[in-house]
């Protein structure tokens, strides 16, 4: 078992900021602890001491283990989970060992790392696990003084009796503790008491990633492990007829060549693996293996065809997924009307390490470990899959170098799986950057229809939108395409549907070979950008202020939200010659306004001076994470509008790596600056609520300055 | 198969390995030292970034012959304890998301402040433009390269 210190003691700290005042004027909190402390790398610990919860262990020395039960993809769960946790039980994080928990969704409930949903989903759950720890360390030192506990309190990891000032550390209660019963309905504290939480805490595990100790999937090695690649059909459900290693054998270091299949939304996918000792022998062996496919069975799809066929379909019927009114008559009655088509690409998710996991299957048991989003559901799909009892499928964590949604699929953990199986040794499947980037699933691409009517004073009268895509929900087998998508509105903001009396959102399904699934912020990633583009089309042609022509739709949360934004950004002192773009959308429970302000540069190209970002996603556990995935989020959404695309030509993925699928770089990056709202809102997602919108804001604002409209994603910063 | 000796943070290898295998899959599969990154494996990430006597390389794209008896610097052997001044700035500025090109990030960014200790925005864009982060850690690095110059110029 590795350990990782965190090496950045409070009197390293405190060292360092006295140099600099760096980290003084960022408001970073610190613990009073001066122990230098440790991470546990992700491999499960023994001798954690004992079990107060599914969560929380310590041992008779007081030595506090927390476990994170969610995936670390650099969203924060590893410091969010504990602080949570940590503040109710009174500990300093500081002399917190964080571990990852497996998987194991009877244990911890959901695992899956997915729709922001770390927190939101469970913070109410797991203070409570810290609260009740708590309580019963209490009252195990209130029976130990014969005392009566209201005379008792925790602070620091140690219970102390007020009257007398006696006190016990954690260590020397958990023994009594554990054996007490878990105490239900105990009051959470109120937000005025935090300590730790809404502080903007360094993370417990950066330390470790900026020395190259941090170990992420590609980095987990077993003893006597073999490396593979596979070589996968180029078009996406082709099978295997043949293949010829003759020549791949040959290269030193290769040790075994064999047909595999990986569960794509239950569709086996083939492939065939080539298995060697070093990652290099394996790809060297690979280029020379020759593989017959059968494509006859599906179509060939390029982009032209894919998005003709959409552009066709958003004229035609679709299926209504919310609708109020009658949108169709109110269009055609009126006499300020607009209508526009927006058109978003398909796109890789592109983490920065590519797929991979390591598996080992033994006779009666199957253990891997990767960089993995849903730890349990790949439990649940391997002990399926190879009929073993849930149990025999230990499921380890790793960091994980990105993830965006893509890591959430079971398919290249169960590749690996079949891989060791087969060759009866531990492997590691490697995807090069080209696999990743060309076999999928990839964001759909995305052809949206809408028609807005202004009323003579100068609101919404209706609004309507049709979407034309691939559904990512239809797509295993026997699946029932008739039905809607009921992700139609994402993106949307919910106030809009109590003040706007005819409104429609359907979609018209296209059927595609193509594999699509979630792309960080999922339909909101490009739903916003049909729905905040065509709400400025129609302030615009209400002759209003963007801001001002939302404003009169929304309730209070949102007027708060836009008051915020307008003073930041001191909106109402805009100049002539700048173009300022507004946004706000809702995802995933979080409410994200954003303004873009562009300018022209000497050559008279579009140059973006600033983005301003206001954040109401509620309750709320660290600040610095969410300025820092609010940053990450714009970037990403900058790529994704003005970067980079995934086409197809001949039923093949076009851009293979980063020379292609070009990715925004740090000189593309504009100045960032993040507000976050303070209510008593319930909890909203953070990772991914601040992506959708950017790029309307972006397109808002060069339509400012411009004149002219981006309907049409990607499109280049140099050209418009 | 050729027997070469890899000078690594200060410490030699002498390893069994096909010429022609990258630098990167050498000291990864081989070494075991897995801090420096594969992204792409044609030079256009920066997440393998090592120091080859002293200056950035992507050890993607050189054979392992190439770097035999030369240094090799990786992210290990820039400090193992987050003493080097460009560690302890990604941490007082919380670069880090996901983590993964940081290693390729950190060994660009010591290679700048070696020649350049002082270096202007638009400086650190152009040393650091080869390096993609995916979680968009862009405006933490540009802040993380300052702070190191102030640490290391008041050390």
């Amino acid at each position: 078992m590795e350990t990782i210190n965190k090496n950045l003691s409070r009197r390293n700290f405190i060292r360092l900021t006295s140099l600099t005042g760096t980290a003084l004027t960022l408001g970073f909190n610190f613990s009073a602890s001066a122990k230098e402390p440790e991470i546990l790398n992700a491999v499960a610990a023994e001798n954690l001491g004992i079990e107060l919860n599914s969560w929380i262990s310590i041992d008779t020395n007081g030595k506090v283990t927390i476990l994170n039960h969610r995936s670390e993809m650099g969203q924060g769960s590893f410091q969010s989970v504990p602080q949570m946790i940590a503040e109710e039980l009174e500990v300093s994080l500081d002399n917190v060992t964080i571990l990852f928990a497996p998987g194991n969704g009877r244990k911890y409930g959901s695992q899956v790392t997915g729709g922001s949903s770390t927190i939101r989903g469970s913070y109410k759950k797991l203070m409570n696990l810290g609260a009740s720890a708590r309580e019963m360390l209490i009252e195990a030192a209130a029976k130990k003084w014969n005392v009566n506990k209201s005379e008792c309190y925790a602070e620091n990891g140690n219970v102390i009796h007020k009257p007398s000032g006696k006190k016990f550390h954690y260590g020397e209660l958990v023994a009594e503790a554990s054996k007490l019963e878990t105490p239900k309905n105990i009051a959470l504290k109120n937000p005025k008491d935090y300590k730790i939480i809404r502080k903007p805490m360094l993370r417990q595990d950066t330390p470790s990633k900026v020395n190259g100790k941090a170990i992420f999937g590609l980095d987990f090695k077993l003893p006597g492990m073999l490396y593979a690649v596979v070589e996968r059909s180029p078009r996406f459900q082709g099978k295997v007829i043949k293949f010829d290693d003759t020549e791949t054998r040959k290269i030193p270091g290769v040790k075994h060549v064999v047909k595999v299949a990986r569960d794509e939304f239950d569709n086996l996918r083939e492939g065939v693996a080539v298995v060697a000792t070093s990652t290099w022998a394996a790809m060297q062996g690979r280029k020379v293996l020759k593989v017959e496919w059968d494509d006859t069975a599906f179509p060939h799809h390029s982009s032209e065809q894919l998005y003709t066929k959409m552009r066709e379909q958003v004229k035609g019927d679709f299926i209504s997924f919310r609708t109020m009114g009658n949108t169709t008559k109110a269009f055609e009655k009126a006499a300020k009307k607009v209508e526009a088509t927006y058109e978003t690409p398909y796109e890789s998710h592109s983490c920065m390490e590519p797929l991979n996991c390591v598996a080992h299957v033994t006779e009666d048991k199957c253990e891997i470990w990767g960089p993995i989003q849903g730890p349990d559901w790949i439990q649940g799909n391997i002990a399926g899959h190879l009929k073993l009892p849930p149990e025999k499928v230990h499921v380890n964590m790793t960091f994980l170098g990105g993830g965006f949604g893509r890591k959430a699929f079971t398919d290249y953990p169960y590749e690996a799986v079949m891989i060791s199986k087969e060759i009866k040794a531990p492997v590691q499947v490697i995807w090069t950057r080209e696999d990743d980037m060309t076999i999928g699933p990839f964001r759909p691409g995305m052809v949206y229809q809408c028609k807005g009517v202004v009323t003579d004073g100068g609101r919404i009268g209706s609004y309507e939108t049709k979407i034309a895509g691939q559904n990512m929900g239809t797509q295993n087998p026997g699946a029932d395409k008739s039905v809607y998508n009921d992700s139609d509105t994402e993106g949307f903001l919910e106030g809009y549907f109590n003040s706007i009396p005819h409104y429609s959102f359907g979609d018209s399904p296209l059927e595609s070979p193509v594999p699509v699934m979630w792309w960080r912020s999922v339909y909101s990633s490009t739903n916003a950008f049909a729905f905040e583009s065509f709400i400025d089309e129609m302030a615009v042609l209400a002759e209003k202020d963007p801001i001002d022509f939302r404003r009169q739709h929304l309730g209070e949360r949102y007027q708060l939200l836009m008051n915020k934004l307008e003073e930041v950004t001191n909106w109402k002192a805009r100049k002539k010659n700048e173009g300022y773009g507004v946004a706000i959308t809702e995802c995933f429970s979080s409410i994200v306004g954003e303004v873009v302000k562009v300018s022209k540069n000497a050559e008279g190209k579009i140059k973006i001076d600033k983005v301003w970002a206001v954040m109401d996603c509620g309750w709320y556990v660290n600040p610095d994470i969410i300025k820092a995935q609010v940053e990450g989020s714009i970037i990403m959404a900058l790529g994704a509008a003005t970067k980079h695309e995934t086409t197809f030509k001949d039923g093949k993925a076009v851009e293979r790596n980063f020379d292609s699928y070009k990715m925004p770089r740090i000189q593309d990056t504009p100045e960032i600056e993040v507000h976050i709202m303070e209510n008593d809102e319930k909890a909203g997602g953070v990772g991914e609520p601040g992506l959708p919108p950017f790029t309307p804001a972006l397109t808002n604002a060069i339509f400012d300055l411009t004149g002219t409209r981006v309907r049409k994603l990607p499109f280049s910063l140099e050209k418009v | 198969m050729a027997t070469i000796t890899l000078k690594l943070n200060n410490t030699n290898h002498t390893i069994e390995a096909d010429p022609k295998m990258p630098l990167l899959w050498a000291i990864r599969d081989v070494v075991g030292l897995t801090g420096t990154k594969y992204g792409c494996g044609i030079a256009q990430c920066g997440a393998c970034t090592v120091h080859l006597d002293g200056k950035p390389v992507r050890s993607c794209s050189i054979p392992v012959a190439v770097a035999a008896n030369k240094n090799v610097t990786t992210i290990e052997g820039v400090s193992s304890d987050n003493s080097n001044p460009v560690q302890q700035a990604w941490i007082l500025e919380q670069v880090p998301q996901c983590g993964y090109c940081q290693s390729g990030q950190i060994m660009a960014a010591t290679a700048l402040l070696k020649s350049n200790a002082n270096p202007s925005d638009k400086e650190i864009d152009t040393a650091m433009q080869g390096h993609i982060c995916r979680c968009g850690t862009y405006p933490r690095i540009r802040k993380a390269i300052k702070t190191a110059a102030q640490l290391m110029a008041k050390k």
